[in-house]
């Protein structure tokens, strides 16, 4: 701008705050969209949502501010108990059992072998059907008496297969199984991401100190991947507190409550029941807990996950 | 191997070398054959609820609860006339199509102009406002889901495709993230040049950035169009009437209240799931590359 410094001194500002003025219009008519987007379905419904669990509010009367009382009415609410009781449950089954499967099938498929990307593909087709396709299909293989499933059970001796679907005590684990079997595909592939980001030089240098396949394992994929377990174990634990679809469809809540989750619930209240005020409470409560237990997974990460 | 100096050989390496070289030609056959069989094993497991499915639209209720099961179909019923009939098979099926293909084509639009301008635009207040976007990722969406509802309401736009349509076009945080990411990377040379020539900046997004980020467009759009097609949530609140249904959740609905056929599930499991899997595998590559990059997306 060598013309700039010949030019009085007050163009020379009022040129460059139109220039600033410009730049600025420019970015903000760019994000404009993603601007309302926050204000309408984001941030203005969290504080929205925030304010409407202070009420009792069925949609049809006027809302009736009541403070405090349905974060209070939670503890004591039996189904609300039991929902966050099977939800944990699921998270605690479902997320360790599907890492260490998708880690053995990333390991599986991280050799080097003819038409291996076959494979991979193939395991990645339950992941992107719909859930509702799939527990459809589910469902029947469940079947007590005729599924496929009690079928392959009943090949091995001494083994009586449970009910599945109608007993209390197996409808979950039905759910877990189910649920792993279509994740498993996804998880492997970020798995795999991780390994072939491992240089080949570590596995060299061990293996010519002589460790062997388990220490190998042990001490340098693990610790090198510890990374890419940690995020999978975040997004997998927010993933399973949010389980809906999969007891929606497979099993509609029952038998007798026993695959209610919060997710489940809350929607039963705010769309089939119309508790807006109790539903928004309870997903608020979903949003703290998941929130917190992040957070300690925060914390904890500097014990266990190794950065380069 | 036989050099190395001042290290641990192991007793492969000892002895003599043609005895080591069978050894080794040995292990490895084994090696590759227990890796086909773990493999295979697997493909097994995934792929039998497919097959079953596959099969299973063409048996009556009868054939499917046959004990042993069969997977072959004896003799082959047709049960899509059926399902025509109970469910309005074609409003679904190009509903599915119109909400997904609109909801994609708006969350690519309004997220990579984002992106751009998080990425490479100043504005006042740019870096703030990134991380409320950030922070945005980390609500989960059963927070909103009454509220927004209740938006939708107020709007009227309740049993319109409208509420499954329209928050896609005003940004995606998780694509407007991912392709912030790649804008970053992409050099400044182009852009000065094509500022010199006094280009303006919609300008050099439309033409510098947008064809040089067709690689990351495609993943995105493999991932917000299987969301889409799948999503059961958002369809399962705001649609009403069956005739505006998608696929997905007009097979839900129809398992719910007012069917309990068997038959009839596994033909339109078999329909919602055939579209998307033939996408999958033409876009395969793309979603892979699209989850290495980003480390992943759930739930």
């Amino acid at each position: 701008m060598a013309t700039a410094e010949l030019a009085p001194k007050s163009a020379v500002s009022r040129s460059r705050r139109m220039r600033r003025l410009r730049e600025n219009a420019t970015g903000y008519l760019f994000i404009a969209p993603w601007i309302i987007g926050l204000v309408v379905f984001t941030g203005g419904p969290i504080f929205g949502g925030l304010a409407l669990s202070l009420f009792d509010w069925d949609t049809l009367s006027a809302p009736e501010f009541i403070g405090f009382d349905n974060f209070i009415r939670l503890p004591t609410d039996e189904r609300f108990v039991r929902s966050l009781h099977q939800t944990v449950y699921f998270t605690f089954a479902s997320v360790p059992l599907g890492l260490t499967i998708s880690f053995l099938l990333a390991l599986l498929v991280n050799q080097k072998l003819k038409g291996v990307n076959f494979f991979r593909t193939a395991y990645f087709l339950p992941g992107v059907s719909s859930v509702v396709a799939i527990a459809l299909i589910w469902g029947w293989l469940y079947d007590g008496h005729t599924g496929l499933v009690n079928f392959l059970l009943d090949l091995i001796p001494g083994v009586t297969p449970p009910l599945w679907l109608v007993d209390t005590r197996w409808s979950m684990p039905a759910v877990i199984i189910m649920s792993v079997w279509r994740t498993m595909g996804f998880d492997m592939i970020i798995f795999l991401a991780g390994l072939q980001a491992i240089a080949p030089e570590y596995y060299e240098s061990a293996r010519i100190d002589g460790a062997n396949r388990w220490q190998l394992l042990r001490h340098i994929t693990l610790p090198l991947i510890s990374f890419t377990i940690f995020f999978l174990v975040v997004v997998s634990i927010i993933g399973s507190f949010k389980v809906f679809e999969q007891t929606l469809i497979l099993t509609n809540g029952g038998p007798a409550f026993s695959t209610y989750t919060l997710v489940f619930y809350i929607y039963r209240h705010a769309f089939q029941q119309f508790n807006m005020g109790y539903a928004s409470a309870m997903a608020f409560t979903l949003f703290a807990i998941t929130f917190i237990v992040t957070m300690f997974q925060w914390r904890m990460q500097r014990r266990w996950v190794h950065y380069d | 191997m036989t050099e190395q100096v001042g290290t641990y050989p192991s007793d492969e390496q000892v002895g003599p070398s043609r005895i080591t070289h069978g050894y080794v030609i040995v292990r490895r056959i084994i090696g590759k054959t227990l890796a086909y069989a773990g493999l295979t094993a697997v493909l097994t497991i995934t792929a039998i609820p497919f097959l079953w499915m596959a099969f299973g639209a063409f048996k009556t209720e009868i054939q499917l609860f046959e004990y042993p099961p069969n997977l072959w179909p004896n003799p082959w019923t047709n049960n899509f006339p059926l399902l025509f009939r109970a469910i309005p098979f074609g409003h679904m099926f190009f509903n599915s199509w119109e909400i997904s293909i609109l909801a994609t084509l708006g969350a690519l639009v309004s997220s990579a102009m984002a992106a751009y301008a998080f990425a490479r635009l100043k504005f006042w207040g740019r870096d703030q406002l990134f991380i409320i976007m950030l922070a945005t990722m980390m609500v989960p969406a059963q927070v909103t889901m009454v509220p927004v509802f209740i938006i939708m309401h107020r709007l009227g736009w309740i049993d319109t495709h409208l509420p499954l349509i329209v928050p896609n076009w005003v940004g995606w945080a998780f694509g407007i993230f991912l392709m912030r990411q790649f804008f970053l990377q992409i050099s400044s040379e182009m852009e000065d040049a094509a500022k010199i020539d006094g280009a303006n900046a919609f300008q050099i997004f439309l033409r510098i950035f947008v064809p040089l980020s067709k690689p990351v467009l495609a993943t995105l759009a493999v991932f917000a169009f299987l969301y889409t097609w799948n999503d059961l949530l958002g369809p399962i609140i705001y649609l009403t009437t069956q005739e505006k249904m998608t696929l997905t959740v007009g097979i839900a609905t129809f398992k719910g209240f007012q069917y309990n056929r068997f038959d009839l599930f596994m033909a339109g499991a078999l329909i919602s799931v055939v579209p998307i899997l033939i996408i999958f595998v033409i876009a395969q590559k793309y979603f892979v590359r699209g989850i290495t990059i980003s480390g992943g997306l759930k739930g």
